[in-house]
């Protein structure tokens, strides 16, 4: 599936929600199922920080393709990296680099990407373009 | 006890427009007091109706509207004197609010007096706001900073406290009441001490005067720095006390118009105080606005609002400790309104966002506290912190909603 094509079926997905509630308990399941990283690789470099709680981000190569790996130690953060990883990991370099991400504002998240200094979220999206960028040059 | 015995909740409520309104089609709590309190209407109509009828430059126009503005500019210098308690209008200086009045302590009294060798004294529960400026002074000058420990409760160790006084110590400069655990500290026996070794005593009463009667020279406090908008009144505006042989001894702090008597190239010579430490034209709108505030919480009675805002923290108290798994951060016999706790295996922001979704705004993370969090060995809190509108219904909300949230993460 496409970037594009992945963020369409999350935001079907999310058409089901009527209430906050479910929308965010899916989102607390998706976090808690998230595997993140051992604790050896959550380090000074992976770290992406934010005011109130710490994101990390480990990128490589597969093949041609880019796959992340990230975690969070709020759980609501961890279910939106979780959602991030799904859409971006696993393409190329060049397709994340160029992608539009709008899935988030249309299931109505988008107030965890405003809160610049409350959490990692808008940096790691940065990061992870700055890696598919860094990548697509080497 | 009950809420009417106090203070008039329905009438005090409708006076704060702010509060009438849904968050996510719930009623709207407000229990982030602590980072700024909601402005009744008199604070706002007093900002109206400044720009609306008075809007001048002060000090020095000689039309209708330059009088107007400064009369009434400088009747909040005397509205604050008042509530300060200080000897003269001299002593009170217009700031943008408490960390530009720290700032200001650091850069004049601190550049000038505190030399390469001594020692500035800070405690183990100061903000962010509290502990940069006397660093970076530090930097600068070759000074050693020292740090008064917190015990378990949340308290200062005093003892700590007289075995770091010598009469290397310069300067010591702590809050009177903790932003994030609610602590009162005693201010009054930490000057005293201070001044005994020839110390000068610098306050932070940030988190204080919305709460306690403040009288500086009871406390004998060379310096007091506060910030409207924790008391009801606007942002961006907030004064600086200090004892007037001291100003007097003091550099200006910035330059520029206001605070001249007369320029030349050659020389120039500064104004006299207060105005030296008022460079350019000052935030003239929210300082008329902050005399409306402070006007508004006298009409309540500031005895009143104290003992309205206890019962709310008792009563919270009692309620959040019946939560399974919840700490209390913060358990200091003097305390002001601010419950501040951790949820075991939750994470604070977690609490926040869902806490939001159900209505109730609280405050979560490290509160610019960050040493603070370091010496609990904990990644931050939830802080609620409750003013006089709060009610005991709003803090039922409250532990309601922390009982959804710890389901919902379970």
């Amino acid at each position: 599936m496409t970037i594009n094509e992945i963020q369409d079926e999350i935001i079907e997905e999310f058409a089901l929600f009527d209430d906050w509630a479910d929308k965010y308990e899916y989102i607390i399941d998706m976090g808690k199922k998230l595997k993140g990283l051992p604790e050896d690789q959550k380090t000074e470099d992976n770290i992406i920080k934010g005011c109130q709680s710490r994101v990390w981000l480990n990128a490589h190569k597969d093949g041609e393709n880019l796959v992340f790996e990230a975690d969070s130690e709020a759980v609501i953060v961890k279910g939106l990296v979780s959602m991030l990883i799904r859409v971006l990991s696993g393409h190329s370099p060049k397709e994340i680099a160029e992608s539009e991400l709008y899935f988030i504002d249309q299931i109505g998240m988008s107030q965890h990407l405003a809160q610049t200094r409350s959490n990692g979220l808008v940096s790691m999206v940065k990061q992870m373009k700055n890696y598919a960028i860094a990548y697509q040059l080497v | 006890m009950t809420l009417t015995e106090i203070v008039d909740i329905q009438k005090i409520r409708a006076d704060f427009p702010v509060l009438d309104q849904e968050i996510n089609g719930k009623k709207l709590v407000y229990f982030d007091n602590a980072a700024t309190t909601q402005k009744p209407i008199a604070v706002i109509n007093a900002l109206k109706h400044y720009y609306e009828f008075d809007n001048a430059n002060i000090h020095r126009g000689i039309h209708t509207l330059a009088e107007r503005a400064t009369r009434d500019f400088e009747a909040t210098r005397e509205a604050v004197r008042k509530f300060l308690g200080a000897a003269s209008t001299e002593e009170i200086i217009f700031t943008s609010g408490t960390t530009n009045g720290i700032n200001l302590v650091a850069s004049t009294y601190g550049r000038k007096f505190i030399k390469e060798g001594d020692e500035i004294i800070i405690s183990g529960l100061e903000h962010h706001s509290n502990i940069v400026p006397w660093q970076m002074l530090c930097e600068e000058k070759g000074i050693t900073l020292k740090v008064i420990p917190v015990n378990d409760r949340g308290e200062l160790d005093m003892e700590v406290y007289d075995q770091l006084l010598s009469e290397k110590v310069k300067l010591v400069s702590v809050n009177h009441v903790s932003n994030a655990l609610g602590t009162i500290n005693p201010i009054k026996e930490i000057i005293a001490k201070a001044h005994a070794v020839g110390a000068v005593v610098m306050i932070d009463g940030a988190q204080a005067t919305s709460h306690l009667d403040i009288d500086v020279q009871d406390l004998d406090a060379d310096f007091y720095a506060f910030s409207a908008h924790k008391l009801y009144g606007p942002t961006g505006v907030g004064a600086l006390y200090g004892k007037k042989a001291l100003l007097e001894a003091m550099p200006p702090y910035m330059g520029g118009g206001e605070m001249i008597k007369e320029v030349t190239f050659e020389k120039t010579t500064y104004n006299e105080l207060p105005y030296k430490f008022e460079a350019g034209t000052p935030n003239i709108a929210d300082v008329v606005a902050l005399k409306a505030a402070l006007e508004y919480m006298d009409s309540i009675g500031r005895d009143k609002i104290a003992a309205h805002e206890d019962m709310l923290l008792q009563y919270a108290t009692e309620q959040l400790l019946q939560i399974e798994g919840l700490r209390m951060i913060g358990e200091a016999k003097n305390k002001v309104s601010v419950a501040s706790f951790v949820i075991e295996g939750i994470h604070p922001q977690d609490i926040g966002v869902l806490l939001d979704n159900l209505g109730v705004a609280v405050r979560t993370g490290h509160h610019c506290t960050q040493p603070l969090m370091k010496r609990f060995n904990i990644l931050g809190t939830t802080r609620a912190s409750f003013a006089v509108y709060n009610t005991i219904e709003e803090v039922d909300r409250l532990i309601a909603g922390l009982h959804r949230v710890k389901k919902m993460l379970a």
